[in-house]
């Protein structure tokens, strides 16, 4: 009985100490006086272009909707979050609101009235952002044509719509710093990691998640399987990626691929206008992390089973993929080839499984306006039939990947 | 002597390489970079060079309007109209791509599958060719061929033509009309048509319309004005 006592105790105290951590972790942050902007033309370009940079236009406007009006829902395991109207609309945008309310949202993830937002606003990587920066964004924000359009409720469950959830949130995983840059390296390289970390925020999907969301720290940027959509981010590093990169970035595909699902918006609404220093910056701090580690495939159970769906696939490959692929899969000088396409050498095989399934066209870009579509194969291959074509691409050209499976199949969206 | 033997042989033997290096009989020629070749993620539901058939869902592009069929890119792309396959598939293209897209399937000409004629009441076929025709005064409908043309072929430059559709298809788009689930910019003629429509005048328009064989050289009909204001058609 005095043990229970004693551990209930000692539950109330940690759970106390816990609370008061959580608290002290989200006290105000200081608010520098209001000081009005000099805003001058440059500013207000140099801040469209960080407004690119950053891809706000992607998320805050609803399909159709008018640019920046907010409204678009932004689906994660714990429920829709909705952008916000960033028009400086008085009622229900950024009317009103000044350089420092800006910079609280942007460095500290704070609305205007100290509230604190929803991290599906990555401001755990635009904490990055240098006021300068800042500055330049709000300016451009703050000269749009102001259209009212009210942000619809956050539609979280319990307990994730609970403030007092947030705020553990934000203590465990939430740091507020700005971009320090490495003396111990050059100018490209500290731009490019400025990019990758802050507006880019490349590791919202680029990175693993934890099982409350948080990107793990310990594995910045290793690939990551996208909640809801299921996409899988690849692991960003190594020489060879970098190389290739720039021109991924520019124009929507590489030699060895082209960018498919939400790279492809990301292609389309931001990185195909960034400058060309910008983008060699990008890739020269991406280029100096460590190449992704080749997977171990995984052990197969039934290899037998393996080996007649791989039969299979080489048969609906020819049916199906080869025409335009090339019976040797190298794309006959049109199409991505498939000898060595990484996304056939990803740990995940989610990305083929819905490229085959959904199809889909890379992003129009002015470096390649009028891009091929791949064919939404699931109106006509089954998902058997889907497995096993995914299966002979990997054995074939995965570089050692493993085969799928029809649950592999069915489980991807 | 034994030189000129050695060229010949030489040459044999290269023609014998070229032979085997050349595809085998049979095998399809390499794909060529056409924007029909860039569109075949259209082709694989839509039919070859979007003809489609006259069973099943999927409606026929080739020969509609390019004002017409860019206003259904744009939908589907901007969720008017709602398909996750079209929306995840026009995500990435830009208007001047999707315009490009409408014009090539626009301008396509191809002959007509023979109509579907699914199962219909002679009641049903006489109240569908009333509406068609003639419309219904009572309910505020005008005739659908007052804006379809005269043959239903479509009018120039956004309003598709009528016939040579899949049943479903039909009957589906009607239905979408009046529940909201398609829409156009404002104003939205067709959902206030289709309104208008009692629910077996639905079924009666979509069967009617099924039955219609398409007549040779079916075209869009040059604009003219519209007996309701609408946004597709300024």
């Amino acid at each position: 009985m005095k043990a229970l006592r004693r551990a209930l105790l000692a539950l109330l105290l940690g759970l106390l100490v816990f609370a008061a951590w959580v608290t002290w972790m989200n006290r105000s942050p200081v608010r520098a006086p209001a000081v009005a902007l000099a805003v001058t033309p440059a500013l207000v370009e140099r801040g469209a272009y960080l407004a690119r940079a950053g891809n706000c236009l992607a998320c805050h406007t609803a399909r159709g909707g008018l640019p920046y009006t907010g409204g678009r829902g932004i689906e994660t395991p714990f429920g829709t979050v909705f952008a916000g109207n960033l028009t400086p609309a008085p009622r229900t945008g950024l009317g009103g609101w000044s350089a420092e309310d800006f910079w609280q949202a942007l460095h500290h993830g704070r609305g205007r009235d100290g509230r604190l937002l929803s991290p599906a606003f990555p401001y755990a990587a635009f904490t990055q952002v240098t006021r300068a920066d800042s500055d330049a964004l709000f300016a451009f924000l703050q000269s749009l044509p102001a259209r009212e359009r009210a942000r619809p409720a956050h539609a979280l469950r319990f307990p994730y719509n609970q403030g007092w959830a947030l705020a553990a949130w934000r203590a465990l995983h939430f740091r507020p710093g700005e971009f320090q840059p490495d003396a111990a390296q050059d100018a490209a390289w500290n731009r490019g990691a400025y990019l990758v970390r802050g507006l880019g925020h490349c590791a919202s999907c680029h990175a693993p998640r934890n099982a409350l969301g948080g990107s793990r720290a310990d594995a910045a940027l290793a690939g990551g399987l996208m909640p809801v959509s299921a996409w899988y981010a690849p692991a960003l590093g190594g020489a060879r990626e970098a190389a290739e990169l720039p021109g991924l970035l520019r124009g929507g595909q590489s030699p060895r691929g082209a960018a498919l699902g939400p790279m492809a918006e990301v292609v389309l609404h931001s990185t195909q206008y960034l400058s060309e220093a910008d983008l060699q910056a990008m890739a020269r701090y991406l280029g100096s992390l460590p190449a992704p580690a080749q997977p171990e495939p995984a052990e197969e159970k039934r290899p037998q089973q393996r080996a007649a769906r791989a039969e299979l696939g080489a048969q609906l490959f020819t049916q199906h993929c080869a025409a335009c692929h090339g019976e040797q899969g190298d794309g006959q000088g049109l199409y991505p080839p498939l000898a060595g396409n990484r996304s056939l050498a990803l740990p995940s095989p989610n990305n083929l499984i819905k490229a085959i399934r959904h199809g889909g066209f890379g992003p129009s870009t002015q470096a390649n306006p009028r891009p091929f579509g791949m064919p939404p194969f699931g109106h006509v291959l089954s998902e058997t039939e889907i497995a096993a074509v995914a299966t002979h691409l990997r054995l074939r050209w995965g570089q050692g990947a493993g085969g799928v499976t029809e649950l592999q199949v069915l489980q991807t969206p | 002597m034994g030189g000129m033997s050695k060229t010949v042989s030489k040459a044999l033997q290269q023609l014998g390489l070229l032979i085997a290096l050349a595809p085998p009989a049979g095998a399809a020629p390499p794909p060529q970079d056409t924007l029909a070749q860039r569109l075949q993620a259209c082709t694989v539901c839509h039919g070859a060079e979007g003809r489609a058939t006259a069973s099943g869902y999927h409606p026929r592009l080739a020969g509609k309007p390019a004002d017409y069929l860019y206003q259904q890119l744009l939908a589907f792309r901007d969720g008017r109209r709602h398909s996750p396959v079209m929306a995840e598939l026009m995500a990435p293209l830009s208007d001047a791509y999707l315009r490009e897209i409408a014009s090539h399937f626009a301008t396509l000409d191809l002959p007509y599958p023979a109509p579907a004629r699914p199962a219909a009441t002679p009641e049903q076929l006489r109240r569908g060719e009333q509406l068609v025709r003639r419309g219904d005064p009572t309910r505020g409908l005008p005739a659908c061929a007052a804006c379809h043309g005269e043959r239903l072929g479509g009018r120039l430059p956004a309003l598709p033509g009528l016939l040579g559709l899949p049943p479903d298809y039909l009957l589906a788009q009607l239905g979408a009309w009046r529940n909201g689930q398609r829409q156009a910019q404002a104003p939205d003629c067709m959902a206030q048509l289709a309104r208008r429509l009692a629910p077996e005048d639905v079924a009666a328009v979509a069967r009617w319309i099924a039955h219609q064989p398409v007549p040779a050289g079916l075209r869009p009909e040059a604009p003219a004005p519209l007996p309701e204001p609408c946004g597709a058609q300024p």
